[in-house]
């Protein structure tokens, strides 16, 4: 198994209140993993403490730097940033900026020219649904449009692994429905080594290979569970037995520790 | 619907001072007031006329000292503000001495400066920086304070240092706040001018006000009042138009 990313016994505390107790996960190149849980049980703590932008009180995260198919090369990047693309909760698009012009942005803080970086981006506006958009504001985009954006400027920090914090939480159904299965497809194509944070039992189930369960505070990793349907797949799946099948092991985990932390 | 309000918005206060001056002229025509304490809208303009290449010449010189006390307050104003924002000790430190100056009035400072640096043009430019570097300082600094802290985590993540997050992030959000600043160090800074020369001064606008003052010209008193007022809108309508220019993103919100 070709893993890419690591972390091990994460922990966690605010003044007095401990948020994450050693959490450990494995996240394999080219895969969707999602981390599943309640609001206020530490999801965002763990993206914070995985980008390093914050750092954990014990615990480590590795990187494997090597190439698809050599030898595993671990680094260990605890409190190091800027080596995780990482989607925060928000859109954050900068309101002073044209589409085209909050997309490059990691690119120039990396001192690329603004010339290539926007050759770049161009290219791939249209395959994340952007076309047309690249002088416009972000006041002028729709939600749908605005997470686009956010999803192309984090692809285009251009790390190995992704970090997306619930980016179609704040959507209608239909539209999150939609980008979910567009979502789908452009990992595939892309190759993204994602890691993807929902509340959302559906969405974790239709989008991800695997998912693991955070519950209790502090947050502890309960349960992983393998969703071995091939992929792509699309709103049908949600129709099947198989995902009826896993919905109904999930909300027992869940539901079980509801009763046991209460 | 949209467009006949805004308007009615342009012309009900056109149409209110146009009845405001026609009431002024109907109680200086009636004579209820004797005419040599009010004259009339028509006397000001009049003296205005008159006086008109003596008074631009006076103007020059006030607006040279507002608008070079300006841009120096305006420097000054950026610089401590952007150090308040990157260190919370200086701005802790400098935050109460600033409120505190702002409880002196100018008029009050205004002969100090002159007794200091002399009639020239110097004390006036002083005098202006002062009062137009408090709005810009704390408007930048409200600016720079106002960008949500998952920006600035977002920024991190992706390794930027403080320089730019600075000027991709902080700066460019601190540009309402600037220009709203900006308005008033502007009208300020008109004032400031005048106030200083009026208290001691060879030129300006100030010193005219003294000097019809002496001979008790009302009329150009009237007249300088109006040009001083009249300079002050029009500096506010130019930052009106800059902040325009600056900010496209603000006034394209529609889709
Ligand atoms: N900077 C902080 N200081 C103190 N407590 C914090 C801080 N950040 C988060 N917390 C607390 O840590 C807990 C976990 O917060 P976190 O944002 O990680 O939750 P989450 O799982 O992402 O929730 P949601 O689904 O609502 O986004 C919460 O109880 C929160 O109040
Ligand atoms: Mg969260």
């Amino acid at each position: 198994m070709d893993r890419i990313l690591r972390a091990e016994q994460i922990s966690k505390s605010y003044s007095d209140k401990q948020v994450l107790d050693e959490i450990s996960f494995t996240l394999n190149r080219g895969e969707l993993v999602s981390l599943l849980g309640v609001s206020g049980v530490g999801k965002t703590t763990l993206f914070n403490i995985l980008s390093g932008i914050s750092i954990p009180d014990g615990g480590n995260v590795f990187i494997n730097r090597a190439e698809e198919g050599a030898p595993e090369e671990w680094t260990q990047i605890t409190g190091v940033p800027g080596e995780l693309s990482y989607m925060l909760q928000k859109d954050l698009l900068l309101p002073h900026k044209t589409i085209l012009n909050n997309v490059i942005l990691p690119l120039r803080l990396k001192g690329i020219k603004t010339k290539e970086a926007e050759e770049k981006a161009e290219a791939l506006f249209a395959k994340f649904g952007l076309k047309g958009t690249e002088k416009k504001y972000p006041s002028q985009l729709s939600g749908g449009m605005k997470q686009r954006a956010a999803l192309l400027r984090t692809y285009l920090c251009g790390n190995k692994v992704v970090l997306l914090d619930e980016p179609f939480s704040a959507l209608d159904t239909i539209t999150r429905s939609s980008m979910q299965e567009w979502f789908l497809e452009v990992s595939e194509e892309l190759k993204l080594s994602t890691v993807f944070i929902t509340h959302d039992i559906d969405e974790a189930i239709l989008i991800s290979d695997r998912v693991y369960l955070l519950t209790g505070t502090p947050g502890k990793i309960t349960k992983e569970i393998e969703i071995t349907n091939p992929k792509p797949r699309n709103q049908a799946f949600t129709m099947t037995e198989d995902f009826i099948g896993y919905k109904k092991e999930i909300r027992k985990s869940l539901f079980v520790d509801q009763v046991a932390f209460s | 619907m949209k467009k006949s309000r805004g308007w009615k918005e342009k012309f009900i206060p056109i149409i209110a001072i146009l009845a405001f001056l026609l009431i002024w002229q109907m109680v200086c025509f009636f004579h209820w007031v004797p005419g040599y304490m009010l004259p009339s809208p028509v006397d000001v303009v009049k003296a205005l006329v008159n006086d008109f290449p003596l008074l631009m010449h006076h103007a020059g010189v006030t607006l040279l000292e507002a608008l070079l006390g300006l841009v120096i307050g305006v420097l000054l104003g950026f610089v401590t503000a952007a150090i308040m924002d990157a260190f919370p000790v200086v701005k802790s430190a400098l935050n109460p001495i600033l409120v505190l100056t702002q409880t002196i009035p100018p008029v009050a400072i205004a002969p100090l400066l002159i007794l200091w640096f002399s009639y020239g043009i110097t004390p006036k430019i002083i005098l202006v920086v002062l009062v137009s570097f408090f709005p810009m300082a704390v408007g930048l600094l409200e600016g720079f304070q106002s960008v949500d802290p998952d920006m600035l985590k977002l920024l991190k993540s992706m390794n930027a240092n403080r320089w730019q997050i600075f000027w991709e992030v902080k700066f460019p959000a601190a540009l309402g706040t600037f220009f709203a600043g900006l308005r008033i160090a502007v009208s300020y800074s008109v004032v400031g001018a005048v106030i200083a020369e009026w208290l001691g001064g060879f030129i300006g606008l100030g010193v005219y006000m003294t000097r019809v003052k002496k001979s008790l010209s009302y009329d150009k008193m009237f007249a300088v009042i109006f040009l001083v007022s009249a300079l002050s809108l029009l500096l506010m309508e130019l930052v009106k138009v800059l902040q325009h220019a600056v900010m496209p993103w603000e006034y394209k919100k529609e889709k």
